[in-house]
């Protein structure tokens, strides 16, 4: 057991999955010399060398699209984007290329490539470097899309993605990367789309994922001062997402509240209220609510960024309206 | 037929023959209703598949276009499973997810025909990357229009194979059309300065004239295989038929469609006319080519609709899609 930042697990993670498998390459914008925008990848080019492990030019769209090829031929690539704002120029490859290639190919090939994507606010950076559009990806057939919330799952599911036969986006918020935690040993494992109880609790179910599960565990010790108990879920894994945990939570609590960062509208929180409508309609005592962002680009000044991110406080406020 | 590094110009004739009676057969069976969707036909283009594509070794990988019929062929693709996958039955080399624009074939390293102008160029350097890590000795090989040069993926993909030294071949086809509009219209640089001006060294030649085709490729093939870094091809050559097959072309001059002066096999059959091959060895070409495409088309009628539920498996290689 030894305590290490969230970066530091998926640096782990990283030089792990390389030490095992020679085919697993690492490339991306200053992600070698410089050790990455956010020194995730510190480190990997010394240890694994310049073929295997090599900084890209500005180039977002031939990115994603060597990925593509790389996995067709053999390769596991792991590239990172470095604000997930910046992925709109990978689109083609992602939606396109990456996530039809083994369902119009017939099968014939396997994409086993991870993108890895900061996304998220927290530290002023404006609208273009801020954004959380990870609901883009889970919406396209083909992609899998899990966002880790710990130190630990940061290593799990880091390792799951670069597993995994198909492509698999690693949303990373940049606000947990300083996040201490335990790493524990044996290293942990996940399973990409099983959630985690985070909270056990019997009055109301907050689903979130990312760094907004630590803000829903705030907002359920804010509740549980009034003897309000929540179950937190924490998603771990957007597509595919763990239905089953969500509604057996439901079957306990019989109110849901759906937390997330991104914006509010046509999200990641639409799609689990409307599954938890449909099947679990019968588990429902109140309305489900949503916890996101307002419907406008992430502003940049301290006062409007603080004001634009769900916290402890809204989250609880949603909980007491399913109660009421 | 399969890719073996070099062909004879006899070779050469038979895999133009094979893509042509090809291509005419999938305008008729279209024509027909035989074939769903739309399909982007290669007729007069064959000179710069077969001359490139079996200059290409097994090993070697392939990306290519909306108009990647030609390519796929060339490339060693069965004949039948193309035919299958293109007439949407669950025979066919994908199984009928595809069709005519994803053709694809692991077996022979051929990427996949591609729906998106300009997309098969950063596959194909991922796909070069792979071989430099693996230091395999192989070479990737992409087709590509002149209407792909004013994307911005060829930019992307030209600067890093560069930067990278990848082994990789870009090939233009430049039939003088970008879909509907001509291309004096539509790209403002000359194909072979965009790519000197990423430091990649670049040929222009008449890809009507396979021979030339085949050699310029050896050549170049050869070059980056011993580590020389990416090359550029530009194959000048004739769209005869539509963008699309039901193209009315109201937007083209008839007389440059129809250039036979220029047609690729006419051309290659001339010059082995008068080098003394024996007309019934030249006539063979086609009549092979006929009855290969016949036996073809015969067993792709005898095809399986694809069933809904296998479709909704192949999504992911591991994780169930409801239903």
């Amino acid at each position: 057991m030894s305590e290490v930042r969230f970066g530091q697990a998926i640096n782990r993670a990283l030089a792990d999955a390389m030490a095992a498998d020679d085919s697993v390459v690492v490339f991306g914008e200053d992600i070698a010399a410089p050790g990455g925008p956010f020194g995730v990848t510190r480190g990997l080019l010394d240890r694994f060398g310049p073929d295997r492990v090599r900084d890209t030019p500005i180039s977002e769209a031939a990115i994603v699209g060597a990925a593509v090829g790389a996995a067709m031929s053999g390769l596991k690539p792991v590239v990172e984007i470095m604000f997930m704002d910046f992925v709109t120029l990978s689109m083609d490859a992602l939606v396109n290329q990456a996530a039809k290639a083994r369902f119009m190919f017939g099968g014939q090939y396997a994409l086993p490539m991870v993108v890895r994507l900061p996304h998220g606010g927290g530290i002023n950076a404006g609208p273009q470097h801020s954004q959380c559009l990870e609901a883009w990806l889970a919406h396209v057939p083909g992609l899998k899309v899990v966002c880790p919330a710990t130190v630990a799952d940061a290593y799990a599911l880091t390792r799951a993605a670069i597993a995994d036969p198909d492509p698999v986006i690693v949303v990373e918020n940049k606000s947990l990367y300083a996040l201490k935690g335990e790493l524990p040993e044996p290293l942990p494992s996940a399973a990409i789309g099983k959630a985690d109880v985070a909270r056990p609790g019997r009055d109301a179910t907050i689903a979130t994922y990312g760094a907004m599960r630590a803000v829903a565990l705030d907002a359920a010790g804010l509740l549980a001062k009034d003897g309000i108990e929540a179950d937190v879920i924490d998603l771990r894994s957007l597509q595919p997402w763990d239905e089953a945990a969500v509604l057996a939570s439901l079957a306990r609590t019989h109110r849901l509240v759906i937390v997330h960062e991104a914006v509010e509208a046509f999200g990641v929180g639409a799609e689990i209220a409307a599954r938890m409508a449909d099947i679990g309609f019968d588990e429902l005592d109140g309305p489900i609510v949503r916890v996101g962002a307002p419907f406008m680009p992430v502003p940049f000044a301290k006062e409007l960024e603080a004001h634009y991110r769900p916290d402890a406080s809204r989250i609880a406020e949603a909980v007491r309206r399913t109660l009421a | 037929m399969t890719a073996a590094d070099s062909a004879s110009p006899i070779d050469l004739l038979r895999t133009m023959r094979l893509i042509r009676e090809a291509e005419l057969r999938l305008a008729q069976l279209f024509a027909d209703g035989e074939v769903p969707g739309f399909i982007h036909l290669s007729v007069g283009q064959e000179g710069v598949a077969a001359g490139v594509c079996t200059a290409l070794g097994p090993a070697d990988t392939l990306a290519s276009n909306h108009r990647g019929h030609g390519h796929a062929l060339a490339k060693g693709l069965d004949l039948e499973r193309f035919f299958l996958e293109i007439m949407g039955k669950v025979e066919g080399m994908c199984k009928g997810r595809g069709g005519s624009m994803h053709v694809a074939d692991a077996a022979v390293g051929m990427l996949g025909a591609n729906g998106i102008v300009g997309a098969g160029l950063p596959i194909a350097v991922g796909s070069a990357l792979a071989h430099q890590v693996k230091r395999n000795g192989a070479v990737a090989a992409v087709f590509f229009g002149d209407g792909a040069l004013a994307e911005g993926a060829m930019h992307e993909s030209f600067n890093l194979a560069s930067i990278w030294r990848l082994p990789v071949l870009f090939v233009c086809e430049n039939n003088g059309w970008s879909e509907f509009s001509p291309t004096s219209r539509q790209l403002a640089a000359d194909p072979c300065a965009l790519a000197l001006s990423h430091r990649i060294e670049a040929r222009s030649i008449d890809g009507n004239d396979v021979l030339a085709v085949h050699d310029v490729t050896r050549t170049l093939v050869a070059e980056i295989r011993s580590g020389g870094g990416p090359r550029f091809l530009e194959c000048r050559t004739t769209r005869v038929r539509g963008h699309f097959e039901g193209d009315p072309q109201k937007y083209r001059d008839a007389a440059d469609a129809a250039r036979s002066d220029d047609d690729p096999i006419g051309r290659l059959e001339r010059r082995l006319a008068s080098e003394g091959v024996p007309a019934a060895e030249i006539k063979a070409a086609e009549r092979d080519a006929v009855a290969r495409v016949d036996a073809a088309v015969a067993r792709a009628r005898t095809g399986t609709a694809p069933a809904f539920g296998d479709a909704l498996r192949d999504v992911y290689a591991n994780t169930e899609v409801r239903p």
